[in-house]
């Protein structure tokens, strides 16, 4: 498992430096607090009754009995919300409890306070709900045909569709020399943080202290005030330590902390609601399952000149961030790949299964199983090496996008990473060796490019913010709203901060989320955290430092624009020995009254993506990766082993080469669950799992051997030249360990995961 | 029922429900928070603590068999005022993300240090397989725990 960074040389003293995490010390001795850990006076606890059909009207629910019971302070339902509409971040079709119809399987449908958990839930078991069925809808290519069962506020169960035409698609199927098409399935996965949601609501008066592990506060913040009909200013977020999150504690958040707070007003007492594990399961929103019809147009030679791509999603009962979603997954439809004829389709679609949502790579880990795929086939087809084949196609600088984006102003590297992956992992031989193998385990070896768009992208209107603030003592607050629900962009961002203003990390603190002293810098999300909140905060310590030079220069009898902060000192460049220290010049500047607190900014550059056409640059950036992965299959039992991983980065500079490899290690774990095993089954709308035991996840004794190696290529876009890594660690490691599999036992698995008995079918070839 | 045990060093008396959980108790009666509950059924392993020094999942273990045991959760190993060497390889290692099944794993691997000073890397493996990790990978935790078992921290 050794770990290799190609690092630039460079005079920074933090960035770049294997700096310890700034919560670590609270991990380890278990000091460090998570919601469910705290507590307060009179205090009741509130526990969800969950649907138990799919798809019915609510007709009557009878709380009567549960109310008599012992211990049982209040009962909330769908009647008891004042915002009467519906919410959501596109499209207004959700509730925090369902008041006159179900649409899936565990929907939220009433909350009982009580002195504990255990009445609570015993009262759960006396409310009596009435339902009417409804016809109801689990398949997403049923759920778009006219005259389906209507899920929700859409007549046609289509949530989003997006299509975009590149060239000319048909004249290059015409003149291909080989035109091969395939369907992919994806499969629903549950993000199994280890930290169930959870909250704690505080009414105090005209307001209410919201303690929640919401990964994006502000959001919940906002719907919660909606669903409440409170103005902003009446609901403080607090987030301490998260516990994992991965893209879930999203629409589940909104959920809990609006039912508590319903519970919290109604009683005025404080209310902590704390998810079991099942209700995490059954309830909170999935991966997002694909379907993925895609056909390729090539030369004999393996050029790729044509694609012609379908991707339909299912979205479950609610729209949530499937807008989102799809627009990721459909602007990488294309992969890394430079097809110069491009026609894709893709839906985001309405079902009776529980809402899809944000999910670590977010639409791209499906659209890669499929791209990359079809190209590995491809070289199949023709006898081709399927390195060569997908390297032959990469992009190159200056390449255009299926949209028409021009890919300049950062260093395209992907043909550089590919190539780097085939030399460390011995790509030749180990294909000529495994191929010679003949017993019962068979061996062989996947390669899968990939790219990615950095941060929101066409999504939304992007920014940032951060608050830093420089202490009479030099020491430095830094009030930033994105989280860190382990990650590691708490240490990170600090990391940035110290070496901006030349401190060292001990007297930075990255306070936890407050939203009334934090300004909104947009969602923890699409591995953003890094290049936006990093680009925000320097945004913060220029401004301050701008107002230090001035006092420094004075002080210092030299010009402003001279003046350089490193190692805890504040110096002329030409003549360091003219020098402050950084805390003296801080007491200087604050006890002559000049504001050392300020907030950052930091707007993305415009993106002209345009929904209605489908064209347009879609991101400011890209990070790039290609990942290879060896594994051994026992044809008797139709088990496969990932025996190790390669997994190569070009994610600009490394801002800290501990936290970075974490983050491809986590990526890659959840590459081979979902390559291998993870499945969240349902049968006719009903959950099949909901816990540990049935929903497995990776283990120690699973882990295989994993390489990594960053390609340090500074972004100009980048803080430091940093950009994403997060999801690019995830995103095309599945699609390596497919087509290994492919390699081993000279059979493609289609559907993920690869499971024995799928393996044992494609072997005896059914 | 009354059940007296010995808690980090320090006899404990609670009345409580024969049938409550362990872990249910030391969070809500005794205040130790470090054990965290994320699965109630024994699958997750975020709960562990050592019986006798053995680890053993506490929200699926009730009180009645905790009568006259000792327990040991992570606030018996280090502080942060003075960290176990255990504790200081994972922060070295970066064997901590989340966070959430930290003490748990700390607590699995001083209970196999303890047992089997040099394990092997399986070995390792073996003794954290039942608590699970979203977040690292597992690799950084077995590459600290290797470091403390090299001696790199000191003795345990």
């Amino acid at each position: 498992m050794t770990e290799m960074v190609t690092s630039k040389e460079s005079s920074l003293v933090l960035v770049g430096k294997k700096v310890p995490r700034v919560d670590a010390v609270g991990k380890v001795t278990g000091a460090i607090r998570y919601v469910a850990d705290y507590n307060f006076p009179g205090m009741i606890y509130g526990k969800t009754l969950h649907s138990t059909v799919p798809h019915a009207k609510i007709k009557k629910i009878d709380v009567s009995e549960a109310l008599k019971l012992d211990g049982v302070v209040a009962i909330i339902t769908g009647k008891d919300i004042p915002f009467e509409g519906m919410y959501g971040y596109v499209i207004p079709d959700e509730e925090v409890l369902a008041r006159d119809k179900v649409r899936f399987w565990g929907q939220g449908i009433a909350v009982v306070g009580a002195i504990s958990e255990e009445i609570a839930e015993k009262a759960l078991k006396l409310i009596k709900v009435e339902y009417e069925e409804l016809p109801a809808v689990f398949d997403p290519e049923e759920a778009m045909k006219e005259g389906a069962p209507q899920v929700n506020i859409k007549e046609r169960n289509i949530i989003a569709e997006l299509h975009t035409k590149k060239g000319d698609v048909e004249r290059a199927f015409k003149e291909a020399d080989i035109v091969i098409e395939r369907e992919f399935r994806t499969q629903r996965v549950e993000h199994c943080y280890l930290e169930p949601d959870a909250v704690v609501v505080i009414p105090k008066g005209k307001h209410l202290d919201v303690i929640s592990n919401a990964q994006y506060a502000f959001f919940t913040r906002q719907y919660l005030a909606q669903v409440l009909n409170l103005p902003l200013s009446r609901i403080r977020l607090l987030v301490p330590t998260i516990g994992g999150s991965f893209g879930g504690k999203d629409s589940s958040a909104i959920w809990i902390t609006a039912r508590a707070a319903l519970l919290a007003l109604k009683t005025g007492r404080p209310v902590k609601m704390v998810f079991s594990r099942e209700d995490v399961m059954m309830e909170t929103t999935k991966r997002h399952p694909f379907i993925m019809k895609y056909k390729i147009a090539a030369t004999k030679d393996g050029r790729i000149i044509g694609l012609k791509a379908l991707n339909i999603a299912d979205g479950g009962a609610f729209s949530g961030t499937s807008p989102f979603v799809i627009f990721r997954a459909h602007v990488h439809s294309t992969g890394p790949y430079d097809i110069p004829n491009v026609e894709v389709d893709t839906y985001a679609v309405y079902t009776n299964n529980p809402p899809s949502g944000s999910m670590r790579g977010f639409g791209s880990p499906q659209v890669n199983i499929a791209i990359d795929g079809i190209i590995d086939e491809l070289a199949y087809e023709l006898g081709m090496d399927p390195f060569e084949v997908k390297y032959k196609n990469l992009i190159k600088q200056g390449s255009i996008t299926m949209t028409g984006q021009e890919l300049t102003g950062h260093k395209v590297s992907i043909r550089e990473l590919s190539e780097i992956a085939r030399k460390l992992s011995n790509w030749e031989e180990k294909r000529k060796e495994f191929e010679k193998e003949s017993g019962r385990y068979k061996k062989g070896i996947g390669i899968a490019n990939g790219i990615r768009g950095v941060s929101l992208g066409g999504e939304m209107p992007e920014f940032a913010t951060g608050q830093v603030i420089v202490n009479a003592d030099g020491s430095v607050t830094i009030a930033c709203g994105l989280q860190d629900p382990g990650q590691g962009a708490r240490t990170v961002l600090s990391q940035i901060v110290a070496e901006d203003l030349g401190v060292s990390m001990d007297v930075v603190n990255y306070l936890e989320l407050d939203t009334t002293i934090t300004p909104d810098p947009l969602l923890t999300t699409a591995s953003r955290a890094t290049i936006m909140g990093g680009n925000a905060l320097l945004n913060a310590t220029r401004q301050i430092k701008d107002r230090m030079a001035g006092v420094a220069a004075k002080l210092l009898n030299t010009d402003k624009e001279k003046i350089v902060f490193k190692n805890g000192f504040v110096f002329d460049k030409d003549n360091p020995d003219k020098k402050i220290e950084f805390r003296n010049l801080a007491r200087q500047c604050l006890f002559s009254g000049v504001n050392l607190t300020a907030v950052g900014v930091f707007v993305a550059p415009p993106l002209t993506w345009d929904p209605a056409t489908g064209t347009g640059t879609t991101y400011f950036t890209f990070a790039y990766f290609t990942n290879v992965a060896e594994v051994t299959v026992d044809t008797e039992t139709g088990e496969v082993r990932v025996d190790r991983v390669y997994s190569i980065h070009d994610s600009g500079r490394i801002v800290n080469p501990n936290t970075a490899r974490g983050q491809v290690y986590g990526g890659v774990s959840f590459g081979i669950g979902y390559a291998l095993f993870e499945e969240f089954k349902m049968k006719d709308g009903v959950p099949q799992q909901f816990n540990f035991d049935k929903y497995k996840i990776l283990s120690a004794e699973q882990v295989p051997e994993i390489i990594v190696k960053f390609v340090e290529n500074p972004d100009p876009n980048g803080p430091y030249g940093a950009k994403s890594l997060a999801e690019p660690a995830l995103d095309t490691v599945a699609c390596a360990i497919m087509d290994a599999i492919r390699h081993a036992i000279g059979k493609r698995i289609y559907s993920l995961p690869a499971t024995p008995d799928k393996v044992l079918k494609a072997l005896r070839g059914d | 029922m009354n059940i007296s045990f010995v808690l980090n060093g320090r006899k404990v008396n609670v009345d409580v429900d024969p049938d409550e959980t362990l872990a249910n108790v030391l969070r809500d009666r005794l205040g130790i928070t470090s054990v965290k509950i994320g699965c109630e059924n024994g699958t997750c392993g975020v709960c562990t603590v050592l019986m006798n020094g053995t680890p053993i999942q506490s929200c699926i273990l009730k009180m009645k068999t905790v009568q006259g045991k000792e327990i040991t959760t992570i606030e018996a190993l280090g502080t942060p005022a003075k960290l176990h060497p255990i504790q200081k390889a994972f922060i070295d290692y970066d064997a901590v993300q989340c966070g959430f099944c930290t003490p748990a794993m700390i607590l699995r691997a001083y209970a196999l240090l303890k047992k089997n000073p040099h394990p092997t890397r399986e070995e390792i493996k073996k003794a954290i397989n039942p608590v699970l990790c979203r977040c690292t990978g597992y690799i950084p935790i077995i590459e600290a725990i290797e470091a403390v078992a090299r001696g790199e921290y000191g003795p345990i």
